[in-house]
């Protein structure tokens, strides 16, 4: 398989030397014990936290990018969702309805105003807005866990063709373990600051 | 018409009736008399010495003696402005970009005005310089204080905002920008609505000194049109600087913001 995403000596914070590639169209999961430095991992390699060692994007070092383009392509989402306007359509200009509609909102979503949403109804619209710049490697921090059983199969139903349509490499932080196994080829678990393989 | 003198007598009468306010908000239990008794003597205290010194300073008008008068006034200002913030950046960072914005704007304004505009002999005659001076510093660094308190507070609110627009691919202008654009508004309000209600609803202290020294007040009234646009221009300047070097300031070379660089100050 084509290498997508590579980390080589990844320090942040508490996590030490981690080391880890993500193949085109993979999707990857992690977990680990709350605090044990998950997010940190995220946002380390998504550049917004001050870390050391070196990530490739197809072929490419992270420094030659500029870090919004970065950002674009290894792009990620959050556990909690932030909006910085009042109506949900400002924040969907590159969603396609065929996105929303496969996450299960009509069109009539972007008229909506943000306060009104409900904690579901905000992760799945982060995922949409996430999606839209088409990123190369989508960073998920628990995606699912304000969903009930119906929306989650929606959703890992969508991210997998999303991975065989467009090749987008996932990494995708789940406690639920019976989760992990049915959407990632491979899992990871963070013990003791370092990443370590969980399965195969 | 000859200047009326002020006697001791009538300061004191003065001082009795601020004492009496103290008295009162002591009374009504507002916890405002010590601050209230202390700037007052502080404003005194500062005020007799100030005029000491300038009357010092207009026997000796060199050129040396106005820089370092100017430049105490400017560092003076710049320390005010960080002891105005509830949030600040660490180190010099914050002392050093108000005062550079301060600088930058206030000195190039003045020395424009005095040059070009009032055209003293010489053009750095204290008489003028430092009154002048003093005005510009005065506006520019209430309205740097108050952006860059605003920008920080907002920045710092809206840190969540801020990294999820990041996440999303927006560059560091674009992410900090609405809180940005508030802070400069906010820090050049007051100025606006000075001049909008200059003459109508107060009369402005330089020209109203000046009318009580005796001058006619069609003279008085060009000065401080004059002084008006000055610090307009001065004090705009110098805080869309100052606003612009924080925000930078806020997020490193890989635009990432970084609320680490912020210290939080004890209330005074």
């Amino acid at each position: 398989m084509k290498a997508c995403l590579i980390i080589e000596n990844l320090d942040c914070g508490s996590v030490r030397d981690v080391n880890l590639t993500l193949a085109v169209g993979e999707c990857v999961s992690l977990a680990g014990a709350s605090g044990s430095g998950k997010t940190r991992l995220l946002r380390a390699i998504a550049d917004l936290d001050v870390h050391f060692g070196t990530i490739h994007l197809d072929g490419k070092d992270r420094r030659c990018f500029i870090p919004a383009q970065w950002r674009r392509r290894v792009v990620m989402v959050p556990a909690e969702s932030h909006w910085w306007d009042d109506t949900v359509g400002v924040h969907l200009n590159g969603s396609p309805d065929m996105d929303l509609e496969a996450l299960g909102f009509g069109p009539e979503v972007r008229g909506w105003f943000v306060r009104r949403l409900s904690s579901g109804e905000r992760q799945r619209l982060a995922l949409a807005r996430a999606a839209a710049l088409e990123p190369a490697v989508m960073m998920l921090d628990e995606p699912t866990a304000n969903l009930d059983a119906e929306a989650t199969e929606r959703v890992e139903r969508w991210l997998a063709e999303r991975r065989h349509r467009n090749g987008t490499a996932i990494l995708w932080v789940t406690h639920n373990a019976a989760q992990a196994a049915r959407v990632a080829q491979r899992g990871y678990r963070i013990t003791a600051s370092t990443l370590q393989q969980a399965f195969p | 018409m000859t200047l009326v003198h002020l006697g001791w007598v009538d300061l004191g009468v003065a001082a009795a009736l601020v004492v009496l306010l103290a008295a009162l908000a002591t009374w009504s239990r507002l916890e405002v008399s010590r601050p209230l008794l202390i700037s007052a003597a502080r404003m005194v205290i500062q005020l007799a010495l100030v005029g000491l010194v300038l009357e010092t300073l207009f026997a000796y008008a060199a050129l040396y003696w106005v820089s370092l008068m100017a430049l105490v006034m400017l560092l003076l200002a710049g320390r005010e402005v960080v002891a105005r913030q509830r949030r600040r950046l660490a180190g010099w960072w914050s002392f050093g970009i108000s005062t550079g914005a301060m600088f930058i704007s206030s000195f190039a304004v003045t020395v424009f005005a005095l040059t070009a505009l009032v055209q003293a002999v010489p053009w750095y005659e204290p008489r003028y310089a430092i009154p002048l001076l003093g005005m510009l510093l005065g506006n520019t660094m209430n309205g740097v204080a108050l952006s860059q308190d605003r920008l920080i507070e907002g920045a710092w609110q809206q840190r969540d905002i801020i990294e999820a627009r990041l996440m999303l691919g927006q560059g560091w202008q674009e992410a900090v920008g609405s809180v940005s654009r508030e802070s400069m508004r906010s820090g050049m309000i007051p100025m606006i609505n000075g001049m909008a209600a200059a003459g109508v609803v107060s009369l402005p202290g330089m020209m109203t000194g000046q009318i009580l020294a005796g001058s006619p007040p069609a003279e008085a009234v060009k000065y401080q049109i004059l002084i008006f646009l000055l610090i307009t221009v001065g004090s705009g300047f110098g805080t869309l600087l100052a606003n612009r070097l924080v925000a930078r300031r806020l997020f490193d070379e890989r635009e990432r913001l970084r609320v680490d660089r912020l210290v939080e100050m004890q209330s005074r």
